[in-house]
């Protein structure tokens, strides 16, 4: 989706050699957590978007904080890039390593530092894994709310950078929702504390623009997160359609009834064909999609909810609806649903996972229009949805090895993003810009609003040191992308708010 | 009701032509907070109206000089509602304050904070421009997050349009039970509810009770308050009195210190206490040392705001060096000239 090397402005380079950074950092970093040797760096050449691919100069594992200080105060006097990396799970690229750059990884500060019962609060390390929350708190019948698809493996600090949301999105909201202190450094070394043990800050509202800021303001140290009660009961409604749109209307039927499910998820008739040869989920394989309705609560509140969720699939022109009978069946429900990426990954050997949000009035035209484009390309596309959120995971299918598919699956990725903004939506719900969609920020910003994203970046990093080339491009790179793009230049859709 | 930001533009564009800053404005309900009042008024009031809200889509779009009373109506005719609960402060609060000030009222501890409802924004800046960021969908991560941080910017960094925010239905059944209760007790019982799956809406100390709000399905606030126990309260009106700061406990203040902290500290003995947000919110009405309450906020992990005063020309909360050097920063990328209420929040920017 070009390379940033095509864009001068966002190739920043170092003011000293390599050998020159590897003396310094070795001063101030244990032997074990410096990492120059071309064959050491090699595995850190690309997160989670396995597509793009490069090599640091230099990767740095610290210990602790102290020594993530003093690598950034070394850096920025070198005005050496920086890209830190949580696990290395993130969809987008957002922690592609650059090449004239240092990689550094926060994965060694992985302790749960203090849980709270009494507060509902646990202060954690960077690199601790998003479902060792959960599982640390459990035993005060307390859990980590935002659970993103990976969260056996992804890493919280990876979560604040993307503001990662997950299933349970639409009732407990997304990471910025859910965390209320960082220690937060800039790149010169600087250290803050953004939010508080109480439920605001003084002055601006810092906690939230650095949520989802993908690596380009501030490294964060340590993050405290809330804790939420675990609710006493789960139970999930799996209902079928025939008819794509009617499973599309059921979903605003349902929110229209009042009820804010604590899961609410779709996936079509490709999806649920894919899953089923993979994890035998018991889908009904003649529906032309499913929705999936998680009620969660106490006992009274589950039972009450799942008895009008019910009457409302009934009314929507449902074919078939199954309530979880216990937790076994809740889990296979959802089995199928969490493993639709893996499945879809053994049809072809490999697919784009797009990340657009829209309306949900507008999921009825998106999808019909994504069908058409799916013959338009010539590629197969299953699609899950967070579809209480609106937010779509159109996975595109394709075979890598042939580059003709490549480019028709990266141009299929395009369109299906455009046309997201197109009906109001957004290129992004949750992955993050990163890499991948970069050129795609250019069709939903305009230059002022790029100038306000580029001011912020200066206002916290006035070398523009961390995370070069991502997440908001540049004003030359978007003027070189409209050039070549066809929609750019005039308003499709003058009357469409372009929120 | 009117769309055109024209004359707003040319408000702001003269006002940096002649460098006189803007003190941006709706009825004035929450003239009564901030460092100062600096600048020329601009009106926000004659811009109006409700752009779109679809029940189904759980999102309302309105301009930001619509009466928030007016949006609180259309939003419970459909059964729905801003579930950070706003106080309004006055008769003829705006929306665009709402969002601007970033008040959130009891339910906050629960639901959210107002900002954590703020889906998108449009706006003006110093220079202007028309600028969207967000939109009108639940999950939104392309580019900054710069919609969430014009709530509780005061108007400092841009004046707002339009505003959308994500609403939720209204519960079915709401319910107060009251329960005599000593402030050391009481903030450990309402923190110890508050992490039991319990449908728990609001929890308010004062006057030697504590009074709690359970919101939800019928059966469960009939199980809830039975676990709970205490007297019922029929009085509908004591949340909207506690949110308003129309309660008795409010009348004598004039010198009202809020401290936004850790729940679960123990009482801190500054003078007369209301607790809201399960012991996280501490209004507190007495004359005090400025330095000895910020230090008390801060061993309390957080900060104290000085939300009532007659001189509040030393400032109302307080920011470590490295905090106050962005804050200055980033208020001078937004904002160059300092046109937009110079000194509402911060004597220094």
């Amino acid at each position: 989706m070009g390379k940033p090397e095509a864009f001068p402005s966002e190739t920043v380079r170092p003011t000293i050699s390599k050998q020159a950074l590897v003396d310094r950092l070795s001063a101030v970093l244990p032997k074990t957590s410096l990492l120059h040797a071309p064959e050491d760096l090699k595995p850190f050449e690309c997160d989670g978007l396995t597509a793009y691919r490069k090599v640091p100069l230099a990767v740095a594992l610290p210990e602790d904080e102290a020594q993530i200080r003093a690598v950034l105060k070394i850096c920025h006097e070198g005005r050496v890039p920086v890209v830190f990396r949580g696990a290395g799970t993130g969809l987008s690229g957002g922690a592609l390593p650059y090449e004239h750059g240092l990689l550094l990884g926060l994965s060694k500060l992985k302790r749960i530092l203090e849980i709270d019962p009494l507060a509902r609060v646990a202060r954690v390390q960077p690199g601790v894994r998003n479902a060792a929350i959960s599982e640390a708190a459990a035993a005060y019948g307390l859990y980590y709310a935002p659970d993103p698809a990976s969260h056996v493996a992804c890493s919280i600090v990876g979560n604040v950078a993307e503001n990662s949301g997950g299933v349970h999105g639409l009732k407990y909201g997304l990471t910025v929702h859910n965390i209320i202190r960082l220690r937060f450094i800039t790149v010169d070394g600087t250290l803050m504390e953004l939010g508080g043990d109480g439920l605001d800050s003084a002055g601006y509202d810092l906690l939230a623009l650095a949520t989802g800021s993908e690596g380009l303001l501030g490294v964060v140290t340590e993050i405290t997160v809330k804790l939420l009660p675990k609710p006493v009961k789960a139970q999930v409604v799996l209902a079928a359609f025939d008819d794509i749109e009617k499973a599309g209307r059921a979903v605003g039927d349902i929110i229209a009834a009042g009820i804010v499910p604590a899961g609410l998820e779709m996936m079509d008739q490709k999806a649920t064909a894919a899953v089923e040869q993979f994890v035998r989920a018991g889908y009904p394989l003649d529906a032309q999609a499913i929705l999936l309705c998680e009620s969660d609560g106490t006992e009274e509140e589950v039972a009450a909810e799942i008895a009008r969720v019910t009457e409302v699939l009934k009314t929507a022109g449902a074919t078939e609806i199954r309530v979880s009978r216990d937790e076994a069946e809740r889990l296979r429900f959802w089995a199928g649903r969490k493993a639709a990426f893996p499945a879809v990954g053994r049809i072809l050997p490999d697919y784009f996972c797009m990340d657009g949000t829209i309306p949900k009035k507008q999921l009825p035209l998106v999808l019909k229009r994504i069908a058409e484009l799916s013959d338009r390309f010539n590629l197969q596309c299953a699609n899950v949805f967070h579809a209480g959120d609106g937010n779509l995971h159109p996975l595109i299918m394709f075979d890598a090895n042939d580059d003709a598919q490549l480019k028709r699956a990266e141009e299929y990725g395009a369109a299906i993003l455009e046309l997201c903004v197109e009906v109001g939506g957004t290129i992004t719900g949750e992955h993050g810009v990163g890499v991948e969609k970069i050129n795609q920020m250019c069709v939903q910003f305009r230059t002022a609003e790029l100038n306000a994203f580029h001011s912020v970046k200066h206002a916290f990093d006035e070398f523009g040191l961390l995370n070069p080339g991502k997440a908001v491009p540049t004003l030359q790179r978007c003027a070189e992308f409209g050039a070549m793009h066809v929609h750019r230049g005039q308003e499709k859709f003058p009357d469409l708010p372009r929120f | 009701m009117s769309e055109t930001i024209q004359p707003f533009q040319e408000q702001i564009k003269a006002a940096a032509a002649t460098r006189r800053p803007l003190r941006i404005r709706g009825s004035g309900s929450k003239d009564f907070y901030g460092v100062r009042l600096e600048g020329e008024i601009l009106d926000t009031r004659a811009h109006t109206g409700i752009v779109e809200y679809e029940p189904t889509e759980l999102v309302l779009t309105a301009r930001a000089g619509t009466p928030l009373a007016e949006i609180e109506h259309a939003l419970a005719q459909r059964g729905q509602m801003l579930a950070f609960e706003p106080p309004h402060f006055g008769d003829g609060a705006t929306f665009g304050g709402c969002i601007a000030a970033g008040f959130s009222g009891p339910r906050r501890a629960a639901a959210g904070a107002a900002r954590d409802f703020v889906l998108g924004v449009r706006m003006l800046n110093a220079a202007g421009e028309d600028l969207r960021f967000g939109g009108q969908v639940m999950k939104n991560v392309a580019g900054y997050d710069l919609s969430r941080l014009m709530a509780g910017s005061f108007g400092t960094l841009g004046l707002l349009l339009e505003i959308s925010v994500k609403v939720l239905p209204r519960p079915q059944r709401e319910r107060t039970l009251r329960l005599a209760m000593t402030e050391e007790k009481a903030i450990e019982q309402v923190n110890r509810w508050a992490g039991e799956p319990l449908p728990i809406s609001a929890t308010c100390l004062v006057d030697g009770a504590v009074y709690v709000r359970l919101s939800g399905a019928e059966p469960a606030v009939e199980a809830a308050r039975a676990r709970i126990g205490g007297d019922d309260v029929e009085d509908a009106g004591f949340w909207r009195t506690v949110r308003e700061q129309a309660h008795p406990f409010f009348a004598s203040a004039d010198n009202l210190w809020r401290l936004s902290i850790r729940s679960t500290v123990g009482p801190l003995n500054l003078g007369p206490t209301l607790i809201e947000w399960n012991g996280s919110l501490r209004w507190v009405a007495a004359a005090l040392s400025p330095k000895k309450v910020h230090e008390m906020a801060q061993k309390a992990g957080g900060h104290a705001t000085l939300f009532r005063a007659q001189d509040k020309s030393g400032g109302i909360q307080q920011f470590s060096p490295e905090l106050l050097a962005l804050h200055k920063r980033l208020k001078q990328a937004l904002d160059p000239e300092g046109l937009f209420g110079p000194g509402r929040i911060h004597p220094e920017f």
